[in-house]
């Protein structure tokens, strides 16, 4: 369960752009997560609300992009999909592959509410609160 | 609606941490071993098996890494060779600033290897690099041939498995070729080691192998 301290090494870089965010100027931080990254989403988007909801980045979604496992074989020099347990080239049957996408733990993006889009947020969320 | 390209690494600042940690223990020649292995695998037994038969051949150091208590290190201590203990409190895996902070109060001792213990887990500690030269997964025979199916981060991040307890597979349910094959197919250039430290058997060639991996 390492969610948490993932969680808080992207809010560090989040608050790195943003260290004094006005409440409502995130609008979401995108993430890629790798299928072998061992990073389970639902929980990581978990800990990213928990640590974020008693902060001006309150409400600001986590969008996480999973990312497939993607090889190459050295046998066929072909580039294919795979998934867990199997490590071994879908085409060939090779298991000297390498692994050329899968493993990423990104910040992609900060996605920023537009003005407009702040003050409905605002007002909304203020609803909610009465 | 406006978008900043943010494209950094998550774990970016560990990773730094781990480049400076490796240029250190490239500074001193050092050997450095991530051990890495479910709770209650042995990886404390190997590393005291590993200090008694090379205690001839090089000087070994070794930071620990427990949730809580120091009785890894007390037993190694035992031995006579530089450890530090680290207690994550709960955290589930070690990262490369507590590993640094634990090396600056051994480095100025005599060692050419360096065991890094992590926590006992097989999920979480393969995220994170500490500087190492290399992980090595140690998996016991009690705990069944289907772990590297089970795990294939970790295997497929490790370049050495230790199938350890060997002397307990006539009374477990875990037959070593299936284990093998299982580890081989997530990685097939794991360089495998089947271990007993009750009865002593394999670690020699452990050993050699550490030898052969030195920077001397």
């Amino acid at each position: 369960m390492h969610e948490l301290s993932v969680a808080q090494e992207i809010l560090g870089i989040v608050n790195q752009y943003f260290p004094n965010p006005k409440p409502n100027t995130v609008k979401s931080v995108k993430v890629k997560v790798g299928k072998l990254s061992n990073i389970l989403t639902d929980s990581l988007a978990f800990c990213f609300d928990a640590i974020t909801s008693d902060t001006t980045l309150s409400g600001a979604k986590l969008e996480m992009i999973e990312i497939p496992i993607k090889i190459n074989c050295t046998g066929c020099n072909q580039e294919s999909e795979i998934e867990p347990p199997v490590f071994a080239c879908p085409i060939c049957g090779n298991n000297q592959i390498k692994i050329v996408s899968g493993t990423e733990l990104w910040v992609d993006e900060i996605e920023l509410f537009d003005e407009n889009e702040s003050v409905t947020a605002l007002q909304s969320r203020d609803k909610e609160d009465k | 609606m406006s978008v900043i390209t943010i494209e950094r690494k998550v774990l970016e600042k560990n990773d730094a941490i781990a480049q400076l940690n490796r240029d250190s223990f490239k500074k001193k020649n050092l050997f450095t071993m991530n051990l890495v292995s479910s709770p209650g695998s042995g990886k404390t037994s190997l590393i005291e098996k590993t200090i008694h038969y090379t205690r001839n051949k090089f000087n070994v150091a070794v930071i620990e890494g427990d949730v809580q208590t120091s009785l890894d290190a007390e037993r190694v201590a035992a031995y006579g060779v530089p450890v530090v203990q680290i207690i994550t409190q709960g955290a589930c895996h070690l990262e490369a600033g507590l590993v640094k902070d634990a090396y600056g109060q051994i480095e100025k001792n005599n060692f050419e290897v360096l065991f890094i213990e992590n926590v006992g887990n097989l999920v979480c500690p393969a995220g994170y690099d500490l500087g190492e030269d290399l992980k090595v997964v140690i998996v016991s025979t009690t705990e069944g041939d289907d772990k590297p199916l089970k795990y294939p981060a970790m295997f497929r991040n490790a370049s050495a498995l230790i199938i350890n307890k060997i002397d307990l597979v006539p009374y477990v349910n875990c037959s070593l070729e299936i284990l093998k094959k299982n580890a081989l197919s997530i990685n097939p250039s794991l360089k495998i080691f089947k271990t007993s430290c009750t009865t002593d058997e394999g670690i020699n060639e452990w050993c050699n192998w550490i030898e052969s991996k030195m920077k001397r």
